[in-house]
């Protein structure tokens, strides 16, 4: 009950925001047609992340990498006579909301595109109101791989909607990785599988376990754990007692964070695995002493350390914002350009100004965007999944993420 | 190995923690007959004082056992002045108002006070770490025990016989039940009922503050949302062991805890069962329970004067 009427009066508030920022761009509209040519248009980004809550701490990170992207496109006038804006909403990690802020973005017309969500269930609800306006939508952290590649993605690849691509590599990728990693490097050969049976971790686990299964490793145990809950006691009792000797985790940081202590509590001295969803620092705050000695795949190649990413880490300090880019600030930059990229070909293409159509014309040129980003070369392929296949393990030691190995998963 | 006494001491430890917080909504059901939704919040701004104590008022690298003390004194004040404002300023003006209204504004006070402490409270909007004691763990007949787990096992005992003598033996605590009873009587019989509500409020504080400072040291992080479930818990607590009756929850809470727990361990290892038994399904079972308890014994399991209410 207090959900709901905490969804209903974030609603309303963000209608109220929305109905101003929306009657404020019709203004700048209608000055933008009085002196076209002179170009004052502006083009709104939307970005749909979790911004309170639980995953706030990758919500705003990914907001933070996009605000940097469109004042960086701004400051070097990237496209001729365009500025960008971007407009923030809150999804609170919920689909429903999600879906909410969906329609918004699709009646702000000037919203050109939008980066976003963070989770794939979010991302699930999202994407038949973006394909139906034909808006295009670049997810910078969505995993899950039916979003791009169908339900029935195991069997027959086919791409539900046009308008829907991502930075961010797949779970189909992301799982047998750290199933390799886990069976062929760190030699662990029974493992405890834990999901929070949200779209992203069960997908995440269900990939894992069939790599690991077919590598010829033994699933002692499985357990489903309850994302409101904070107790893991009992979970992790079996644990210990089902004699693995690592337990893989598909969900995100606000639960493997105590749930990885509280393995370790119990008497269970082996070492949590996950996916991006944990590759936070708030994960390792969480889990405390017993995190160390923990593992996280993430996707791509360490931010930190790839050339291209340099300067962004530069200029997201010299921006200073609060709160860190986590796991996925690179990928959010990059979403946020490959937008920017997909606009300024349609503005050259029509003559240094916006089309009626800019929408549908973003989507067809978003598919062939092209270019060196944060996180290394970014184009999408017939799916509208990243071409970038690359995907890191990294371990907890001494209070950070260390890069343990680094490798493009080739199946 | 037979994992049954340590599933039972996780059961105990978590039942431990709803009681503690049951408490609060018993006591003032049994008083005002309010369901004080905001309750759960209490729990959390009691949390969140004791880590401000830890932070910002103790010097670095203070001892927890000079600091725990401290903390406790910082989370019951927190607590107890933010349930007394409540009273005062959202509950009092609406005595006599219709059950509704009270009851929204208590769940409209929830959110405020959760919103104010993410607005507010500096990083509050991702978890915080709460310190922690050094040692253990240790091992008893079978089952392992953390520092922070040997503090609820302690306190929980110690309030609830605290409370048992307050409210059998103290003339405040025969007001109380005299106000329980028949507040207009007890009015005439010259006991001041506002004051009585007053301590009904921050008792049921003081105990809430206790929850908090054992679920930080428990589970060694603290959030804004970490009332919400728990709040939603206790309150099945509450109901379960006899709204109105101050051992009921207890019990309530302990049954509950208990119940949830077995489920998690047990439930999938029955055949036919597996799909039902993770801990996902915890709280479906638990609720089963309750259902079946409300069944066969509306009044709850130790309740008494609900009937009478109704």
């Amino acid at each position: 009950m207090r959900q709901r009427s905490l969804i209903a009066i974030t609603a309303a508030l963000a209608a109220g925001a929305l109905t101003l920022t929306a009657c404020g761009s019709r203004d700048e509209d209608g000055g933008g047609s009085s002196d076209s040519g002179n170009g004052g248009t502006t083009v709104v980004i939307g970005v749909d992340a979790p911004l309170t809550g639980d995953l706030s701490a990758l919500g705003l990170g990914i907001k933070n990498s996009v605000d940097l992207a469109a004042k960086t496109a701004n400051k070097e006038k990237f496209v001729e006579g365009v500025t960008f804006k971007i407009e923030a909403l809150d999804d609170q990690g919920q689909a429903s909301v999600g879906q909410q802020n969906a329609t918004k973005l699709v009646a702000n017309k000037d919203v050109l595109g939008v980066v976003g969500p963070l989770n794939s269930s979010v991302g699930e609800s999202m994407q038949k109101v973006f394909d139906t306006a034909k808006l295009v939508e670049v997810s910078p952290a969505n995993t899950n791989p039916a979003l791009t590649q169908g339900v029935n993605w195991q069997k027959e690849k086919v791409r539900p909607y046009k308008s829907y691509f991502r930075t961010a590599t797949t779970d189909a990728i992301q799982g047998p990785f750290a199933a390799q990693y886990v069976y062929n490097d760190a030699k662990k050969k029974k493992v405890f599988v834990i999901d929070d049976k949200k779209t992203y971790g069960a997908g995440l686990a269900a990939t894992f376990t069939e790599e690991f299964k077919k590598l010829g490793g033994k699933i002692v145990g499985t357990e489903h754990i309850n994302p409101e809950s904070k107790d893991f006691s009992a979970v992790a009792t079996k644990v210990k007692n089902s004699g693995a000797d690592v337990v893989y985790y598909g969900g995100e940081y606000p639960q493997a964070g105590p749930l990885s202590k509280q393995i370790k509590d119990a008497g269970a001295k082996i070492p949590l695995v996950g996916g991006d969803g944990i590759y936070s620092a708030d994960f390792i705050k969480l889990a405390g002493a017993a995190g160390t000695g923990d593992l996280a795949t993430s996707v791509g190649a360490p931010v930190e350390e790839l050339p291209s990413a340099k300067e962004f880490v530069a200029n997201y300090k010299d921006a200073g914002y609060k709160e860190a880019f986590e796991a996925y600030g690179g990928y959010s930059y990059d979403s946020a350009w490959a937008i920017i990229e997909a606009v300024k070909k349609v503005v050259d293409d029509n003559g240094g100004k916006l089309p009626d159509d800019a929408r549908a014309k973003v989507v067809d040129a978003m598919q062939n965007v092209s270019f060196d980003g944060v996180t290394g070369k970014v184009s999408f392929d017939e799916f509208g999944d990243a071409t970038n296949k690359q995907l890191t393990v990294y371990s907890v030691k001494d209070g950070n993420w260390a890069t343990v190995k680094s490798g493009t998963f080739t199946g | 190995m037979n994992e049954l006494p340590q599933q039972l001491v996780n059961g105990l430890l978590l039942g431990s923690m709803y009681g503690l917080v049951a408490i609060g909504y018993t006591m003032v059901y049994g008083i005002v007959q309010l369901i004080n939704f905001a309750h759960g919040e209490i729990f959390m701004v009691g949390a969140f004082g004791a880590l401000t104590v830890h932070l910002y008022l103790l010097p670095d690298g203070t001892s927890i056992w000079v600091a725990l003390p401290l903390m406790l004194l910082g989370a019951v004040i927190v607590s107890v002045l933010v349930a007394i404002g409540a009273e005062r300023f959202a509950y009092r003006p609406l005595r006599g108002a219709p059950r509704l209204a009270p009851l929204i504004t208590a769940i409209g006070l929830s959110l405020a006070l959760q919103q104010a402490v993410w607005a507010f409270y500096p990083e509050a909007k991702s978890k915080l770490p709460f310190p922690q004691i050094e040692g253990g763990p240790f091992t008893i007949g079978g089952a392992t025990l953390q520092t922070g787990d040997i503090f609820l096992l302690i306190a929980a005992p110690i309030s609830m016989a605290f409370l048992a003598y307050f409210v059998m033996r103290t003339r405040t605590g025969r007001g109380m039940q005299a106000t329980a009873q028949d507040p207009d009587t007890a009015k005439l019989m010259g006991v001041n009922t506002d004051r009585i509500i007053v301590i009904a409020f921050a008792l049921g504080a003081v105990f809430a503050a206790v929850g908090g400072v054992a679920s930080g040291l428990k589970y060694g992080q603290i959030d804004f949302k970490m009332g919400f479930i728990l709040g939603l818990k206790a309150f099945t607590a509450a109901v379960l062991g006899g709204i109105g009756n101050i051992y009921g929850a207890m019990i309530g809470g302990v049954v509950l805890g208990v119940v949830e727990t077995l489920a998690t361990a047990y439930i999938a290892d029955i055949p036919g069962l597996d799909k039902f038994g993770s801990q996902s399904w915890a709280e479906v079972w638990a609720f089963i329970l309750l259902i079946l308890v409300l069944l066969f014994r509306p009044q709850g399991l130790l309740g008494e004067r609900v009937a009478d209410r109704a």
